[in-house]
């Protein structure tokens, strides 16, 4: 038992130290408050957030969602209409949202829970193109035009900085910490033990006294609040949303690729997935974009072949191989 | 007083009756066992019990409550809990998480669910292997497994599903001392059991089906001379012999 607190501890610790790394960084040359290299700090935190979301009711819960898109525009949406339509400041919006995306997330996954596996895979894709035609055509929140931010005066208020990323990068960094703390916490708590008993085995769980239903809905609420946080992060970011940006299938495919390659189900999956793929991303597409659209897409493309090919417990996967075969070299040395 | 009580259980798949307007009770504390060739409806039976199924017919009650066609979270927080014949470890978790999410029935602290895992682990021999991944351990940990984590949530009454099948003669004899064990501490349990060995010294009472009626329910003693259990395991024919054997036996006077 005490080897086992040990271990969490030296984890916690591990983390923390990440934190504060990565909160210091501003303060590193070459990381200038306008630069390239700082936008892709701010990309790396924000996927990894949107990744770590969706990681909770993917990952951990098992239930892979292709839907996330649709969260993460409610998000979007809730912050753009508090600032674009209402004038007002983007913070009320911002929970508004993340209240409606859990509601959502509720009334929309109860009927498709019923489904299982692939099945509920393929209801969650539909859902994304059914909110996706409805925004397009409703005229409330701005329709195909979308919504284009006003300049307004910068500050927390307005959640809104004209010529400095910092900040940006410090609230993407506080989202990245919220969501990874609570992610930390349920892991070691009964709701984390139960969302994995639900995951490797249904009905085994349900003959121990889980509630699969409500474990799942409840999953999927909390995942998709975080992911609406993280759409109203992009939109205050981006100043301008339209339904395609954020509703689409593209948008989706990136929550779960970003887990997925990183390590579905397990804590440091989703940033390591945002810390290779988001540069990678950004570097091609910055350089080699102008070859003619898509080189960097294809270079996308083939590394996740390879992985999931290679190794399909993701990156973290080669990591703890890594690790093994350390220890092994060790243990050699020893004998 | 009876902790379960079956009424007239009935389960249908389509024309197939499985189990045939079975009752019997369980009596608080007792080891009852449930025998009966394959395909009998023993599985079954547990699987209306747990609410696995929902029967077609008939009332079961636990301590008193009507438990028909309830989910099974719900019975197993009411306190009846079983393993499965076909093991089910939660594959990727390891040992000790699997019969931690049992012990969080038995308590939603972490400190307390820790050490109940820990003591059921210990109980079922685990100990040594609680942070092996559950899909990697050998047919007799899984079934291990399945009885510790079912144990953790701490049951009132446990159901056990072939938990020895497979098992060496010496972790048969330790699942034995275990079941006793639990019995002294005032559990009440209702095995399935091809393992006549496993079963018939330690049952209070014994129950046999064959397809899918209750043929006989004594203590093992009588079950075991009782003629139409005889018939339900050699088949007509054979018990017919043996029974003929048997008296030539008598009458030669060598064998009693």
């Amino acid at each position: 038992m005490v080897s086992r607190e040990k271990k969490l501890k030296i984890k916690d610790i591990s983390w923390l130290t990440l934190v504060l790394l990565l909160s210091v960084l501003p303060l590193i040359p070459g990381f200038t408050a306008n630069s390239f290299r700082m936008h892709i700090m701010i990309l790396i935190m924000l996927y990894a957030s949107m990744a770590q979301a969706w990681n909770i009711i993917g990952g951990y819960c098992g239930q892979v969602s292709f839907g996330h898109s649709v969260f993460f525009g409610i998000g979007a949406y809730g912050a753009g209409m508090a600032v674009v339509t209402y004038g007002g400041t983007p913070w009320l919006g911002i929970i508004i949202g993340m209240i409606l995306a859990a509601c959502v997330a509720v009334i929309i996954s109860y009927p498709c829970f019923k489904l299982s596996g692939h099945y509920f895979a393929i209801a969650t894709f539909a859902i994304v193109e059914i909110f996706n035609r409805g925004f397009l055509v409703w005229d409330w929140i701005g329709g195909a035009l979308g919504l284009d931010y006003p300049i307004i005066e910068e500050g927390l208020k307005n959640f809104m900085w004209h010529n400095t990323k910092t900040p940006y990068y410090y609230l993407a960094l506080l989202i990245f910490v919220l969501i990874f703390s609570i992610v930390r916490w349920l892991e070691g708590h009964r709701f984390g033990y139960y969302m994995r008993a639900v995951r490797d085995g249904q009905e085994t769980a349900e003959s121990l006294g889980v509630n699969s239903t409500a474990i799942k809905l409840t999953a999927m609420a909390l995942s998709a609040s975080m992911a609406a946080l993280c759409g109203s992060f992009f939109v205050q970011y981006n100043l301008r949303v339209d339904p395609p940006m954020v509703m689409s299938l593209d948008t989706s495919m990136k929550f779960v690729l970003v887990t997925i390659l990183g390590g579905s189900g397990t804590l440091a999956g989703p940033l390591l997935g945002a810390a290779v793929l988001v540069p990678l991303q950004e570097y091609t597409r910055a350089f080699w974009g102008g070859l003619g659209g898509g080189v960097d897409l294809i270079i996308f493309g083939l590394l996740i072949i390879i992985i999931v090919v290679k190794q399909p417990a993701g990156m973290i996967g080669i990591l703890q191989y890594i690790q093994k075969a350390f220890k092994k070299t060790k243990l050699q040395e020893v004998k | 007083m009876a902790i379960l009580e079956v009424h007239n259980v009935t389960m249908k798949f389509g024309e197939l009756v499985a189990c045939n307007s079975i009752s019997f009770n369980v009596e608080e504390g007792a080891i009852v066992g449930l025998i009966g060739p394959n395909g009998a409806g023993k599985t079954t039976l547990f699987n209306c019990i747990s609410g696995l199924y929902k029967p077609s017919g008939g009332n079961i009650f636990f301590n008193g409550e009507e438990i028909t066609g309830l989910k099974p979270y719900e019975i197993a927080r009411k306190g009846a809990v079983r393993t499965f014949q076909v093991v089910r470890p939660l594959k990727d978790m390891t040992v000790f998480d699997n019969v931690l999410v049992g012990a969080f029935l038995y308590s939603r602290e972490n400190r307390i669910a820790f050490e109940k895992a820990y003591e059921c682990l210990r109980l079922c021999n685990l100990e040594h292997l609680k942070d092996k991944i559950a899909g990697e351990l050998t047919i007799g940990g899984k079934k291990r497994l399945e009885m510790a984590r079912a144990l953790a949530t701490n049951p009132k009454l446990l159901m056990l599903d072939e938990v020895m099948a497979g098992l060496t003669t010496t972790e048969m004899k330790a699942s034995v001392e275990v079941i006793q064990r639990l019995r002294d501490h005032g559990m009440t349990i209702m095995i399935i059991e091809h393992v006549m060995e496993g079963i018939m010294p330690i049952a209070d009472k014994v129950i046999v089906l064959d397809g899918g009626v209750k043929i006989a329910e004594d203590v093992p003693a009588s079950i075991v001379k009782n003629e139409k259990v005889i018939e339900a395991y050699l088949g007509t024919k054979y018990s017919k012999r043996y029974r003929e054997k048997k008296v030539e036996r008598t009458d030669g006077g060598a064998y009693t």
